[in-house]
């Protein structure tokens, strides 16, 4: 399956991923400023830049292939999906316990407060397409497209030499 | 404190309704012209600040930015103007010379916007590059009296060339002025598009030795980085007597931006200052020019032609005549309008003539002399676009050099602060964080663009004069019309007026 | 309005050669007849021929034909020829008078060899006429140059190729090679030097078409002193000719490779010897290529040769029948002369018809000619 991969080389800690990812998932994916401005809760990225000084780079949620966080889920809501691989946190049955946050090793989680509390993660922009092959032949992840540098990637598996 | 008379240059405009908050602005400016203020959770800007860059314009995600000129008008003064004023300003405060970065400004004429191309009707039909094979293959290089042939063979080969797919190639940068990013950038495209980049004066990193069939090595009055290794890493060497930004004077990089990597390039010690002297110490009259040319090939066994590059200047004729007759096969004439990473602003608009009037004018002299058929010519000093290449090849180039226009296509917006090291593009800046905009890959596919868009270009432009072939545009003055220029102009370019 | 040499006008025309590879003369009514034919491709504003071949009883000396336009140029030219040429024989062109003809220069001729006291240093007899043929038609006004070859001439002016043809009276010569050429001009210059063929001692360039890379060529070659006294390409195929293969001493094969060079996808496929050279030629006399559409008729004391540019814009049809070779613009005008030829070809572009006479193979600029070639 491909996931997002990034460059810290090429990364230069702009967070506009986080802006796009934000709108991507708010009540207004196509307009950013009503996202931002209009929509009463303030939408929340899932995927977090971290930076120190020169270095940064963008993380998000690894759709690991055995998942920690849905082995630690009480409910059931996190799901790896069979077909896609896509490790999705359905909302409805999501009761805000954080388990998965501890679970997750490498933080890609994080609290939403804001209405009905719920843990909030990437999920490759997938919101809800059935179609895998259109989902990824179409569906570049927003963060993907919108970088102005190329510091993030959609491929199928890890660079040459495993970085 | 004294009270300072520097008001903004430009005045930071932002729209409420669309700004969001997202800070990018804030972490792009290099120039901390934008930032948070937590008590009021917004951001705020400080238009002293601004160099008018746009990157945070393009980087906003709402487009809510926008750069005016700062709204500060003197009474109207036609001779004492706005800039004259801040220039004495700014130099009554501290003193020093005002420094500047790329190329001038001021609104001299340009002569390419007088020059005309022909097209062909009736009497010779135009040709379509979609169609037919259009030949832009050039080569650079010193060429003999004569070519024997016996039996079919050529009996000697001719003197080293550089062949070019393109009659355009990028003029020198040298590392330290931009940074490691652009040389990759730049390099990668000449391979892409066969043809050369020039390393300048701050010698060739070692992450570039591998491109070396694609590069020009430069010897300058300072000479950076120069050992034989390097000598015999590219192509060909080009001697840097003068560059059109700034002719009559030497480099400087400043001390900050020789970091470690520019240090060891260099072979100089870090944070010290880099300082090409004005002329080359040891050419101090053409005869020493011809022994440095000749040490030079010797070192290099004779396998690669020799360049001297200088600067367009008054009596760039007799120099040029006399640097043939040195021994170099390539003359490089940069004009006026030349850019730079650092040059004393008055130097840049003040010194030196455009590139036009000095082609046109080297070019008949060496017709005059019988020896324009022994050296190449290359010029640079604003080619801006596609007509410019023909219209300069028409005047009797063989190939042009571009830099401006290169890293225009990387990202460059004219700030003209390059000496500042605060590049927010990556480009003229050797601090990690700013390097890192420029990525190699987006830059070198950007300006591969570019030349590509003009190569298709100037297919057309001499598809459309009956023409299949590079070689017969060169000095064809015939397919050149001046439209708006005095007598005296045509005369010296040798071509005749629109109508004639 | 400005004449031809001040001003460049452009032309479109009509061409034919023919040639008897064995040497046997023939008179020229042949090729006024052919050109006659095409008629329609000029305007009447220019026409002429180069015959070869026609002077034998004065074959080794330079036979110049000169136009004058008023006594002063008869009287420079002249002063000048007497101070260094030993002249054997002068007098006027026999002409006849002919309706369709009118205003015609005063027309000379001088067989004249060159004294050698005069000879600079390494200097031939060649060069020496050439640099005089400059001088003659830059200097002494009112006078020019029409021929100035050994045992051949031109013969040209305004008006119809058949007119002019008529009014020298060309039916009464006899030569073994002949060219013609009937012109088009987009201007009514009104000059009789403005016609073709032009010619360099024994070199005649007849010439259909429009060279674009014109002043490329022309800045190229004044360099080595070649003046340009016409504006006209033809002007600057001849001396192009005349600079690769009389100064540079290249194979006449290599000299149309330059001047109708292959494409480089072409070059890239040759043998490495052969790429090397072509590629060597090409950037050293790049500024020659010709570029443009023309067809021309390359003629010279040695034979004839047919070139096209290398994207075969003009027409060209060539002939044979026994020891003949015909060239033309147009297979009828062929025809109307030879009615069954043994074969006929169009020849492709930048491919060389080339027509060499048998007696006289090894002489001339050092080159050695191939015999006419049959292609397709």
């Amino acid at each position: 399956m491909k996931r997002v991969y990034a460059r810290e080389e090429v990364c230069v800690g702009c967070k506009l991923c986080e802006v796009y990812c934000a709108t991507a998932h708010s009540e207004y994916p196509m307009d950013i400023v009503k996202a931002f401005l209009k929509q009463k809760t303030k939408p929340l990225p899932r995927i977090l830049v971290e930076d120190n000084l020169s270095i940064s780079f963008a993380l998000q949620c690894r759709h690991c292939d055995e998942a920690p966080c849905t082995k630690a889920c009480i409910t059931g809501a996190m799901q790896k999906d069979p077909v896609t691989g896509i490790v999705r946190n359905d909302e409805s049955r999501c009761v805000g316990c954080w388990t998965c946050i501890l679970a997750c090793p490498f933080g890609a989680i994080r609290r939403d407060n804001q209405g009905h509390k719920v843990a909030s993660k990437c999920d490759l922009c997938s919101n809800g397409a059935e179609d895998f092959e259109a989902a990824n032949a179409s569906n570049v992840p927003v963060c993907v497209q919108n970088c102005p540098n190329r510091a993030l990637q959609f491929l199928d598996s890890v660079r040459e030499g495993g970085e | 404190m004294a009270l300072s008379m520097n008001t903004p240059d430009f005045l930071i405009e932002r729209n409420i309704n669309r700004c969001i908050n997202c800070q990018v602005c804030v972490r792009q400016c290099a120039n901390e012209a934008h930032h948070w203020d937590a008590e009021e959770e917004k951001v705020v800007s400080d238009d002293a600040q601004c160099v008018n860059c746009h990157r945070c314009v393009t980087m906003c995600p709402t487009h809510a930015l926008s750069i005016r000129k700062f709204p500060l008008e003197f009474r109207e003064n036609a001779n004492w103007t706005a800039s004259t004023m801040r220039a004495i300003y700014k130099q009554a405060e501290t003193g020093g010379i005002l420094l500047t970065g790329m190329g001038t400004d001021r609104p001299y004429p340009i002569y390419w916007d007088h020059l005309l191309l022909n097209a062909s009707q009736v009497t010779n039909p135009s040709i379509d590059p979609l169609r037919e094979p259009m030949e832009l293959k050039t080569f650079l290089g010193r060429k003999p009296e004569q070519l024997r042939v016996e039996n079919g063979k050529l009996v000697e080969p001719l003197p080293p060339q550089i062949e070019l797919d393109l009659p355009i190639m990028f003029s020198a940068m040298s590392f330290g002025s931009v940074s490691l990013n652009v040389a990759k950038s730049l390099v990668q495209a000449a391979e892409t598009l066969g043809i050369f980049y020039n390393t300048g004066e701050g010698g060739l990193h070692e992450d570039l030795y591998r491109y070396g069939k694609n590069t020009i090595v430069q010897v300058a009055s300072g000479r950076f980085g120069v050992h034989t290794e390097y000598l015999n890493a590219g192509v060909a060497i080009e001697i840097k007597i003068g560059q059109g930004a700034k002719p009559g004077i030497g480099g400087h990089l400043p001390g900050e931006k020789v970091g470690a990597e520019v240090s060891r390039t260099r072979m100089i010690p870090e944070r010290s200052d880099a300082i090409s002297p004005a002329p080359h110490h040891d050419i101090y009259s053409i005869e020493d020019l011809t022994q440095l040319i000749f040490s030079l090939k010797e070192a290099t066994n004779y396998e690669k032609p020799v360049i001297v590059k200088i600067a367009a200047v008054h009596n760039v004729s007799a120099i040029a005549s006399g640097i043939a007759r040195a021994g170099a096969d390539i003359i490089a004439i940069d004009g006026f309008r030349g850019g730079t990473g650092a040059a004393p602003l008055r130097t840049r608009d003040s010194v030196g003539i455009p590139i036009e009037l000095a082609l046109a004018a080297v070019d008949n002299r060496l017709r005059e002399e019988g020896i324009r058929n022994q050296v190449s010519l290359v010029v640079g000093g604003s080619i801006r676009n596609s007509a410019d290449i023909v219209k300069a090849i028409a005047l009797g180039a063989d190939a042009v050099y571009v830099a401006s226009a290169a890293l225009i296509a990387m990202g460059c917006h004219m700030c003209q602060k390059c000496y500042t090291g605060k590049c927010n593009w990556g480009i003229a800046t050797q601090n990690p964080q700013l390097v890192k905009r420029l990525n190699p890959e987006i830059g070198a596919e950007r300006v591969t663009n570019l030349l590509r868009a003009w190569e298709h270009e100037i297919k057309e432009l001499l598809g459309g004069m009956g023409i299949n072939a590079i070689e017969s545009l060169r000095g064809n003055r015939l397919m050149l019309r001046g439209i708006g220029l005095s007598d005296r102009d045509l005369n010296i370019l040798g071509v005749l007026a629109a109508g004639e | 309005m400005l004449r031809e040499g001040e001003v460049r006008i452009p032309s479109g025309c009509a061409i034919s050669g023919i040639i008897n590879r064995s040497g046997q003369v023939f008179s020229g009514e042949d090729i006024i007849q052919s050109i006659a034919l095409m008629h329609d491709r000029s305007n009447g504003l220019g026409g002429g021929f180069a015959a070869y071949g026609i002077y034998p009883e004065y074959e080794d000396f330079y036979a110049f034909h000169l136009y004058y336009e008023g006594a002063e140029g008869k009287e420079l030219t002249e002063d000048y020829l007497n101070r260094f040429f030993y002249v054997a024989e002068s007098g006027e062109i026999p002409t006849r008078k002919t309706r369709a003809i009118k205003n015609p220069p005063l027309a000379w001729r001088y067989f004249a060899r060159p004294k050698p006291s005069f000879l600079l240093e390494e200097e031939n007899e060649d060069e020496f006429v050439v640099r005089s043929v400059m001088y003659i038609n830059s200097e002494c006004k009112g006078a020019f140059v029409v021929s100035s070859g050994k045992n051949m001439g031109a013969f040209k002016g305004v008006g119809y190729p058949e007119d002019i043809g008529e009014f020298f009276c060309l039916e009464k010569y006899k030569g073994y090679s002949w060219t013609a050429h009937g012109r088009f001009p987009t201007n009514t210059p009104g000059w009789w030097g403005g016609a073709h063929p032009f010619t360099l001692l024994d070199w005649s360039i007849v010439h259909n078409g429009e060279i674009s890379s014109y002043g490329a060529n022309r800045r190229f070659l004044e360099m080595y002193g070649y003046k340009f006294s016409m504006q006209t390409d033809t002007e600057a195929i001849t001396y192009a000719f005349d600079f690769l293969v009389r100064k540079q001493k290249l194979p006449m094969d290599v000299a149309i490779a330059t001047l109708a060079a292959p494409f480089w996808k072409d070059i890239e496929r040759m043998s490495p010897e052969k790429r090397i050279l072509y590629k060597a030629v090409r950037a050293m006399y790049g500024n020659l290529l010709m570029n443009g559409p023309f067809s021309i008729i390359l003629g010279s004391s040695q034979g004839l040769i047919a070139l096209n540019d290398r994207l075969k814009l003009r027409s060209m049809v060539a002939a044979t029948k026994g020891d003949f070779l015909y060239l033309a613009s147009e297979e009828s005008a062929i025809r109307e002369v030879c009615p069954q030829p043994e074969k006929v070809w169009a020849p492709r572009g930048g491919e060389p018809v080339i027509a060499t006479l048998e007696k006289r193979g090894e002489q001339g600029y050092g080159t050695q000619y191939e015999y006419a070639r049959l292609s397709n």
